[in-house]
């Protein structure tokens, strides 16, 4: 199904010039104001190509555990990152606001959140709103303004809309909001979810959101190396849309084309990044297309002809389809990414494995990570670790539902009466 | 003054010191330029009939001949050209239209000397082809917009679809439309051999199959033109893939006409119609006046093959390009064929040859922008024609949209042919577009598909090793990646056209 862009104002069809958004001037006056006021959001005007670390723990059996873990793996890759962007993805978060979309949002200013707020209304009933929690420190410094919403789609909304479904609402909502409000973003729209990301190592980051005393069954998180100094809070790592984050280390040769097939299906690449393309082709491909994820990563990795010549006869033409049929969903260049939804955590590399990718499993843990020594500060005797082939998928799946309010809920209750 | 002579495009040298009088050039020139005086045992030149073909220059044997442009200069004259001179002298003479061979030759601008591709630096590595997997495989044909797969029991995934039925090329390159007739039998040979042992498709343009070329079916696209010289259920079975031929590049809205001279008992044969006959294909296909008229040719050509064959439409490039392969399309075509204004001809009034249509490159951007814009990129492949010179131009049109490329001109130049232009006079002295036995002879085919073969060899390598260089090891990573490409010295309106940015702007 396509996303309808009736909602979302008007497409940007025409060429890519006029797609790429030009620095407007800024809204505080001459281009000498900006001198003055440290701008958060407007430098996504810029595509990045970057090198990072990533690092993803998940309990297959739903139990939730501090951010702690997580921190302390990717602090230890401390060098792949040069302090331009670090962030978290966090699952099961907000269990007791798990039925409502929370939308993790970032504001350069008042303006901004009142006209993402009027929009928003139009559409949700805001069950809940504050501002995300954070600590001021030394090393971060300034920031953004933060805000967390949690919203209920409007029912009359749609059923105003043929065939409209809830995800497809969400999309539309963060597509417009990325693309159409200037100086605000969204950074994550999922259940039961959130993503928390800024300029910054990654572990000043988490220091900064208090990422310690959340307790989460899936995370991931990211340290960015942008090959240039432009770095915006928006374009910090996890990428989020609806419940899929995704954090990447690589950079998509093939970008170009991959946004342009995104865009057939209705998808309006609004970050400025090539990572973007990832977790809108792992939207369409799972929730439009409804394949199963070890083919997916057949998809976005594809393997060789050479091999799929000696394949099997049935399995031949299969391989032999997914490459003729999703040839621009192929994505090139090297990368290594760790794609999350709600219920999957998948780690996957380019085709030839031009960039570290170490998986390991304990128990109920499944931990992916850009170096093997990430995995061993949190799980020093692992059952099994094993270096990913280039294009096989680490698969991690939760067996149950998330456990349990009891458990933390009334941690996470704490934080909404205290906000 | 019935007639006034014209002077001589070029000047034959004869280093007399070199010349040994061994008559060879006198037997090589079909246009007689040469001549043997017994009288005097000397060989002499008629420069105001050599073509400029060089081919007794180049096989002299004493290398005695050179061939040079006619030095004779007349006043300057930006309007007033020797060329347009000698035209209007032509038809003061006979009252005719202006008739010559190949692709124009008017200095339009070239799009491709503006676009420069991308390479990798630092941050993604660039990848040698000669060490790792490097893909160019192509599939011509309609792809649904997904794949429907289904989990068995047995955990095993299988297909749901059932996928319309692809050409398979090993890289995106095939030989254009030329028919048996403006080209030889030696020549269509010299296509089908090499396409059949390098893995891509030759195309018998209208000239129907000699039944000698039905054993290269397997690498064949067989076309069906205004004319319908040579169609049959056979024939159209003998193909991989049928091609409806509205326009070429080099003559848009025009016919062919075939002199009845060339039709001699084997062209008769296969393209079924008198010996000596003029071989006449209409402006218009007469049973096609319209869009709705192409879809029923295009599914009564599937009805025929029992949809076992992919079913294409050659136009020309021309204003609205877009909207026509759009409408194409949804008149069921599988694959798409643009030929540009540079594209070839056996023969086209030179007039509208340099006067008709738009260039490829345009084409190309705004047929897959468009098609894109509807959402039915995915329904029929594109196939870009019209004057493609090396693989830098190829690699560029796959950047721009492009599926494939077809290669006419570079394929002739590969047997010989130096674009001398006089193709519609049926006396190449290279033996290609010709019919004399004494002249066909002159290609041996095989030697012509090594040649054929060797350079979609060598221009497979170098896509290869710029696809490596841009970090991109499989050819459709590049396919309508405009990001790839940057223009310099276009204007904002070519830029906007072609979809890609100028050089000096970053992603």
């Amino acid at each position: 199904m396509r996303i309808d862009t009736k909602m979302i104002g008007h497409a940007k069809t025409e060429s890519l010039n006029s797609a790429i958004r030009k620095p407007e001037s800024s809204p505080f006056g001459s281009e000498k104001g900006r001198l003055y006021r440290k701008k958060y959001l407007a430098d996504r005007d810029y595509r990045i190509p970057g090198n990072c670390a990533v690092s993803g723990i998940m309990n297959e059996a739903g139990k939730c555990f501090s951010g702690d873990a997580i921190i302390r793996s990717i602090a230890l890759m401390h060098d792949r990152a040069n302090g331009m962007g670090g962030g978290f993805a966090a699952y099961g978060i907000y269990p007791e606001m798990a039925k409502y979309y929370a939308f993790h949002m970032m504001y350069d200013e008042e303006d901004a959140k009142q006209n993402a707020e009027h929009y928003i209304r139009r559409y949700y009933t805001i069950i809940h709103d504050s501002p995300i929690r954070f600590k001021k420190t030394q090393k971060i410094g300034d920031n953004p303004l933060l805000w967390k919403y949690f919203l209920e789609p409007k029912k009359e909304v749609m059923h105003s809309q043929v065939l409209l479904s809830e995800e497809d609402m969400i999309a539309q909502t963060v597509t417009y909001v990325n693309s159409q409000i200037r100086n605000a973003f969204v950074v994550s729209s999922g259940k039961n979810m959130g993503i928390f990301k800024g300029v910054g190592y990654p572990e000043d980051i988490a220091e900064f959101y208090r990422l310690d005393q959340y307790k989460g069954y899936l995370w991931t998180s990211h340290g960015r190396f942008p090959t240039n100094s432009v770095a915006w809070w928006g374009g910090a790592h996890p990428f989020g849309f609806l419940d899929w984050s995704v954090v990447h280390n690589g950079e998509i040769s093939s970008y170009g084309i991959n946004r342009r097939y995104l865009e057939n299906f209705g998808y309006r690449c609004a970050f400025f990044t090539d990572t973007e393309v990832i977790i809108y082709l792992f939207d369409l491909l799972s929730r439009m297309h409804g394949i199963p994820f070890e083919i997916i990563a057949k998809i976005l990795s594809a393997p060789f002809w050479n091999d799929i010549e000696r394949m099997p006869e049935d399995e031949k033409r299969v391989y032999e389809s997914i490459r003729m049929v999703y040839a621009s969903a192929l994505i090139n260049g090297p990368f290594a990414v760790i794609a999350a939804n709600s219920d999957t955590m998948i780690g996957l590399n380019d085709r030839v494995k031009l960039r570290p990718l170490v998986a390991a499993r304990h128990g109920d843990f499944v931990y992916i990570a850009s170096e093997e020594s990430a995995i061993r500060e949190v799980c020093p005797r692992p059952d099994s670790v094993w270096m990913p082939r280039a294009g096989e998928p680490v698969i991690g799946r939760l067996k149950k539902e998330p456990l349990s309010e009891v458990q933390i809920g009334s941690h996470m209750k704490k934080e909404y009466e205290v906000m | 003054m019935a007639k006034v002579p014209l002077i001589s495009d070029f000047l034959v040298e004869r280093e007399k010191e070199k010349c040994i009088n061994c008559q060879v050039c006198c037997r090589m020139c079909a246009f007689d330029a040469h001549r043997y005086d017994p009288e005097t045992a000397q060989v002499s030149t008629d420069s105001s009939k050599c073509v400029g073909c060089h081919f007794c220059e180049s096989f002299c044997p004493t290398t005695a001949l050179t061939i040079k442009r006619n030095p004779s200069d007349s006043r300057e004259n930006a309007n007033w050209r020797q060329d347009v001179l000698k035209g209007i002298t032509k038809q003061a003479d006979t009252g005719g239209v202006l008739l010559t061979g190949m692709g124009c030759d008017r200095p339009y601008p070239i799009y491709w000397d503006h676009i420069l591709l991308n390479a990798s630096q630092v941050t993604n590595p660039s990848i040698d082809p000669l060490r790792e997997p490097m893909e160019l495989r192509t599939y011509i044909g309609r792809k649904p917009d997904c794949l429907r797969l289904e989990r068995s029991n047995k955990n095993k995934i299988s297909l749901k679809n059932t996928l319309s039925s692809q050409l398979v090329l090993e890289s995106p390159i095939l030989f254009s439309a030329m028919s048996y007739g403006s080209i030889s039998l030696n020549t269509c040979r010299s296509l089908a051999w090499a396409a059949s042992e390098f893995g891509t498709f030759y195309n018998t343009g209208e000239g129907g199959l000699h039944r000698d070329l039905y054993p290269y079916g397997k690498n064949t696209i067989v076309q069906v033109a205004s004319g319908r010289f040579g169609v049959h259920a056979e024939y159209l079975n003998a193909g991989a893939a049928i091609e409806i031929k509205i326009g070429q590049g080099a003559k848009p809205g025009i016919g062919g006409h075939l002199p009845g001279e060339k039709v001699d008992l084997e062209i008769s044969r296969t393209r079924m119609i008198p010996e000596g006959s003029d071989a006449i294909s209409p402006a218009p296909h007469h049973d096609i006046y319209s869009i709705e008229d192409l879809r029923q040719i295009i599914y009564a050509l599937k009805e025929a093959t029992k949809y076992r064959k992919p079913v294409g439409v050659k136009i020309s490039a021309v204003h609205n390009v877009a909207a026509i392969a759009t409408g194409i399309v949804r008149a069921g075509a599988d694959f798409v064929s643009i030929d540009g204004l540079r594209g070839g001809t056996g023969a086209a009034p030179t007039i509208i040859r340099n006067n008709v249509g738009i260039p490829i490159e345009l084409a190309i951007a705004a047929v897959d922008t468009r098609l894109r814009e509807e959402g039915i990129r995915n329904q029929a492949s594109v196939i870009a024609a019209g004057g493609f010179r090396n693989s830098g131009d190829i690699i560029k049109a796959v950047a721009l949209g492009a599926d494939a490329v077809y290669i006419g001109t570079a394929a002739l130049v590969a047997m010989g042919c130096h674009i001398c232009q006089k193709c519609y006079t049926g006396k190449c002295n290279w033996g290609i577009a010709t019919q004399d036995p004494y002249l066909t002879k002159r290609l041996n085919p095989k030697i012509g598909a090594r040649r054929l073969i060797n350079l979609l060899r060598a221009w497979s390598l170098e896509i290869k090793e710029m696809l490596g260089g841009m970090g991109i090891n499989a050819i459709e990573s590049l396919r309508g990646n405009r990001e790839a490409l940057r223009g310099v010295g276009l204007s904002d309106v070519d830029l906007k056209i072609l979809g890609i940015k100028p050089a000096g702007e970053a992603w």
